[in-house]
C-alpha cells in the first residue's frame, strides 16, 4: 500500500517530492540548507542564471491565489533556467465539474518536469504526487492548514545565517497556530533539525488540540512566552479570523499577543525577529519592530529564492550538478 | 424447496444452542434441528462437515443507494453483496433522494428488492418531513407501510422542540428512534478526529464533545418522553459510558457500533487515506478500546456495517473533498470474527451481535436458527483463508481501507427465506 510508504523519498533515499517536513532526516534538511547556500551568491551576480534546469518545464498550479509564494517560485525556476508556466485556476473552475484529477491529466499531456502546487485543503499536495505520473515530481507550496515545507525551510535558512548552530537555541511561534500551515512546517523543521525548544503563543481558540506531541510547549501569555527566547516567529492573522468567535477584535488581539518594543524586550537581547508575510501592522506586530533592527522579514524573502532553487534543483535529480557548479 | 444442511455445527444464541446438527428447512422456515422429520426429501444437500451454521446476518445500517445514487449502487448490486457476506437483513436508512418520508418511496424500495430477491430489506423511516428537522413526517403511515422505525439519519434535528415533539409522536405510535448523535455546530466542516492526529495533518477536528452533547441531549429527552431509543454507529468512548449509565438508570435505550471503528482509528488515516474518511470519523485508540469494552457490557448490543458505496470519483482528492464511508457489507463478519480471535468477544457474543440482537432492535423475528423459524442460515467456513483485494468485491462500490487485510474464515453458503441466494465457488 503506497500510503505507508514515505512517497517523498525514491528508493535510494533521495528527495523526489516536497511535499511536507514531516518524515525527512535531519540530513536532508541540512543538505537543502547547504544547497540553497551555493545560489545565494547567483542572485548577486550581474547574470543572476545558472544553467542547471536548462531545458525543464515547471508548472506552478496556484488553485488559491498567492503573489508572493508563486513569484518567488517563478524567479527560483528562472535562475535555474527552466521554463515556467503558471497556472492560476481558480475555485470555480473546478467546481464547475473539472476534477482536480482532470486537470491534472490536462497538464500532464503538457510534459512538464515538476508541479509546484498551493491548494485550500490539507493533503492536497499529497494527492497530486499519488496520483501524477512517475516523471513528476511535486513541490507543495502550501495545501490547507497542512504544510508549507519551502516556506520553513527558508526560515530555517535565515536562523540558522544569524546563529552559529540550531542546538541552543529557543524558538516561539507566536498567532494563529490552529490555521497555520507554516507553523506546522516550522514545528518539524525545528524539532529535526534539534533546537532547545519550541514554543507556541497564542489564546487556547487559536492553538490546535493536542499540539504538545509535535514537541511543542504552548503558552498563553505573551510575556511568558517569549522570555528568553532566541528566535520570534510572527504569524499572520487572517482578516476573517479577526472577528467572531475566535477573537473579539483586532485591536484585542494586538494588545494581548501583538509584538511591539515592549513585549520583544522579554525576548533575548540578540532575539531576531521574523514574519511569513504578509504583515498585519497593528494586528501582530508593531511598524517599529517590523522595520526595526532585530527584523529579518526583509532578508526571509531573499532567502526564499535560494531556497526555493535548492528543492527545485534536488527534487529534479540535479542535485550533483547544483553542487558541482559552485 | 427443500433443502438439508448437514453436519455443520450450528450455532444459535438466541437459543444457546451449540452442537453438531442437520438442519432441515422447507416452505422458507426451519422445519428441524437435529434429525430430519420422517419422510423429508431434500432437493437440495449442502454439506456442512468441518463448517459453522449459524443465522443469517442483521445488519442495521446498509446504504443501498436506491433511489437518488444509482450510479454508485443498486438495491440489486448491494442485496447481491450482502448475499455473499452471510447478510441476509439490510436496514437502510431513509437519507435517500427523494428522502422516505412518505409510504410511496418505501414500497418502492420494498419493491425493488423484492424483485431482486437476495436479501431482505427493511427501512427506517424519516422522523421529520424531507430530514428538515422542522415538521413531523406521517409516522403512522410509514409504519403502515413496514418501517421498522424513524431516524432523522446524519441530518440533525437542531430544535430540542421538534426533537422532544419527534420522540414523543413516534412514542405514541410505538416507534423506535434511532440517533445519530453529532451536534452540527461542533462538527463544523470537520473532517477527522480532533486531536493530535488532525492536527498535525492540518485536517479540521470534529471533536469528541460533538458526539457526546448530542448523546447527553437526546438521553435527557428520552428520559423525558419515554421513547424507545437506539443511538447509531457510536464512535467514542465517553458517549458509551454515557449510554451506559441510561441504561443502568432503566431508559428504554440500545447503540451499536460499526465493524471499522472496532480496528481502525485516526492513526489509519495515514497520507489523507481517503478510504479511511468516514462519519462518524475514526477515533482515537481509546475510543476503539471503549468501544471494544462496551461490547463486552453489552452496553453495545450490535454491530453494523454503515455500508457507504461509493463510486470511484467519489473518493478521488484531497481528504476533505472526498465522500465519507466506506464500502463495508462484505468486512462486517469478517472484521466481526477477528474480535473473536483478539479475545474481545466470544464466538456466542460475536454472532449474537450480528444477528439476534439487532433483530431485537428492529422488532423482527429473526436472527435464529429453531423450528418454525424464518430460514435465513449463513453456512461459515471456519479455516478458509483469505485476502481482501478491491478488485475482487461484490458491491459496486470497492472504497474500502481494509484492501490487503488477511482474513480467516468466509461464508461459503447463504440461505434467505429457504431459498440458496449465495454458494462460493
Amino acid at each position: 500500500m503506497s500510503y505507508r510508504q514515505n512517497i517523498q523519498l525514491t528508493p535510494d533515499k533521495k528527495l523526489k517530492h516536497f511535499l511536507t517536513i514531516e518524515g525527512l532526516s535531519r540530513a536532508i534538511l541540512t543538505d537543502i540548507l547547504d544547497t540553497a547556500e551555493t545560489f545565494v551568491s547567483v542572485g548577486e551576480q550581474a547574470v543572476k542564471k545558472v544553467p542547471i534546469l536548462r531545458g525543464k518545464t515547471i508548472v506552478n498550479l496556484f488553485f488559491e491565489n498567492s503573489t508572493r509564494t508563486r513569484t518567488t517560485f517563478e524567479l527560483a525556476a528562472k535562475r535555474l533556467s527552466a521554463d515556467v508556466l503558471n497556472i492560476n485556476i481558480s475555485v470555480s473552475a473546478t467546481s464547475k465539474g473539472e476534477s482536480l484529477l482532470d486537470t491534472l491529466r490536462n497538464l500532464e499531456a503538457m510534459q512538464s518536469d515538476m508541479f509546484v502546487v498551493r491548494h485550500s485543503e490539507s493533503g492536497a499536495a499529497h494527492f497530486i504526487a499519488q496520483n501524477a505520473p512517475d516523471h513528476i515530481s511535486v513541490i507543495n507550496a502550501g495545501d490547507g492548514c497542512h504544510a508549507h515545507p519551502t516556506q520553513a525551510m527558508l526560515d530555517m535558512f535565515t536562523i540558522r545565517r544569524h546563529f552559529p548552530s540550531f542546538n541552543q537555541l529557543k524558538v516561539a511561534i507566536v498567532g494563529d497556530i490552529l490555521h497555520s500551515r507554516v507553523a506546522r512546517s516550522q514545528i518539524h523543521a525545528l524539532t529535526t533539525l534539534g533546537v532547545e525548544e519550541v514554543r507556541v503563543i497564542g489564546p487556547k481558540t487559536l492553538i490546535p488540540t493536542d499540539v504538545e506531541p509535535m514537541g511543542v510547549h504552548v503558552y498563553h501569555d505573551l510575556r511568558q512566552g517569549l522570555d528568553d527566547v532566541d528566535v520570534v516567529i510572527m504569524l499572520r492573522l487572517q482578516n476573517e479570523r479577526m472577528q467572531g468567535a475566535l477573537l473579539p477584535s483586532p485591536q484585542e488581539y494586538f494588545q494581548s499577543y501583538g509584538l511591539t518594543e515592549n513585549t520583544l524586550a522579554y525576548a533575548r537581547p540578540t532575539a531576531i525577529v521574523m514574519h511569513p508575510g504578509p504583515i498585519n501592522r497593528g494586528v501582530e506586530i508593531s511598524s517599529k519592530v517590523a522595520d526595526g533592527p532585530r527584523s529579518v522579514i526583509l532578508e526571509q524573502v531573499t532567502n526564499g529564492i535560494a531556497v526555493r532553487m535548492a528543492v527545485m534543483s534536488m527534487v529534479l535529480g540535479s542535485y550533483a550538478a547544483a553542487r558541482g557548479e559552485k | 424447496m427443500r433443502i438439508l444442511i448437514k453436519g455443520g455445527r450450528v450455532i444459535d444464541p438466541k437459543t444457546q444452542f451449540d452442537a453438531v446438527a442437520d438442519v432441515a428447512i422447507a416452505n422458507g422456515k426451519i422445519i428441524s434441528l437435529g434429525k430430519a422429520p420422517a419422510g423429508f426429501e431434500a432437493d437440495k444437500v449442502i454439506e456442512a462437515n468441518d463448517h459453522w451454521v449459524f443465522p443469517g446476518i442483521v445488519d442495521l445500517c446498509a446504504r443501498l443507494r436506491e433511489p437518488g445514487f444509482e450510479y454508485k449502487a443498486t438495491i440489486a448490486s448491494e442485496t447481491a453483496a450482502a448475499a455473499s457476506a452471510g447478510i441476509t437483513t439490510l436496514c437502510s436508512p431513509p437519507d435517500t433522494v427523494p428522502v422516505i418520508d412518505n409510504a410511496t418511496v418505501l414500497e418502492m424500495i420494498y419493491h425493488r428488492a423484492e424483485r431482486a430477491n437476495n436479501a431482505r430489506v427493511v427501512s427506517i423511516g424519516a422522523l421529520t418531513a424531507k430530514l428538515e428537522g422542522k415538521n413531523l413526517s406521517e409516522m403512522l403511515a410509514l409504519k403502515n407501510a413496514g418501517a421498522v422505525g424513524v431516524s432523522n439519519a446524519f441530518k440533525p434535528v437542531k430544535s430540542s422542540l421538534v426533537m422532544r415533539r419527534a420522540m414523543e409522536y413516534a412514542s405514541s405510535h410505538d416507534l423506535t428512534v434511532f440517533l445519530y448523535a453529532e451536534d452540527p455546530w461542533l462538527r463544523a466542516g470537520g473532517c477527522a478526529h480532533e486531536g493530535a492526529i488532525s492536527t498535525r495533518m492540518g485536517l479540521t477536528g470534529i471533536p469528541e464533545i460533538a458526539e457526546t452533547i448530542a448523546v447527553a441531549r437526546d438521553l435527557a429527552l428520552i428520559e423525558r418522553t419515554g421513547v424507545r431509543a437506539h443511538f447509531c454507529r457510536l464512535s467514542t468512548a465517553k458517549a458509551e459510558r454515557l449510554i451506559a449509565r441510561a441504561q443502568h438508570d432503566g431508559l428504554p435505550v440500545t447503540a451499536d457500533v460499526s465493524a471499522h471503528q472496532l480496528h481502525l482509528s485516526d492513526m489509519d488515516i495515514g497520507d489523507f487515506n481517503a478510504d479511511c474518511n468516514v462519519r462518524p470519523p475514526l477515533r482515537a485508540l481509546r475510543d476503539r478500546d471503549g468501544l471494544r469494552r462496551g461490547l463486552r457490557e453489552k452496553t453495545i448490543s450490535a454491530i453494523c456495517s454503515d455500508h457507504q458505496p461509493h463510486d470511484i470519483d467519489a473518493k478521488i482528492g484531497p481528504f476533505n473533498n472526498t465522500e465519507p464511508g466506506i464500502s463495508a457489507l462484505e468486512t462486517l463478519l469478517p472484521l466481526t470474527m477477528r474480535l473473536v480471535r483478539d479475545n474481545v468477544l466470544s464466538l456466542n457474543e460475536a454472532i449474537a451481535k450480528l444477528t439476534i440482537e439487532p433483530a431485537k432492535i428492529l422488532g423482527l423475528p429473526l436472527g435464529t436458527i429453531e423450528a418454525g423459524a424464518i430460514a435465513d442460515v449463513c453456512v461459515y467456513d471456519p479455516e478458509k483463508y483469505w485476502v481482501l483485494s478491491k478488485e475482487a468485491m461484490v458491491s459496486a462500490g470497492n472504497n474500502t481501507p481494509f484492501s490487503g487485510w488477511e482474513f480467516e474464515g468466509k461464508v461459503v453458503h447463504t440461505l434467505y427465506a429457504g431459498q440458496s441466494v449465495y454458494s462460493a465457488k
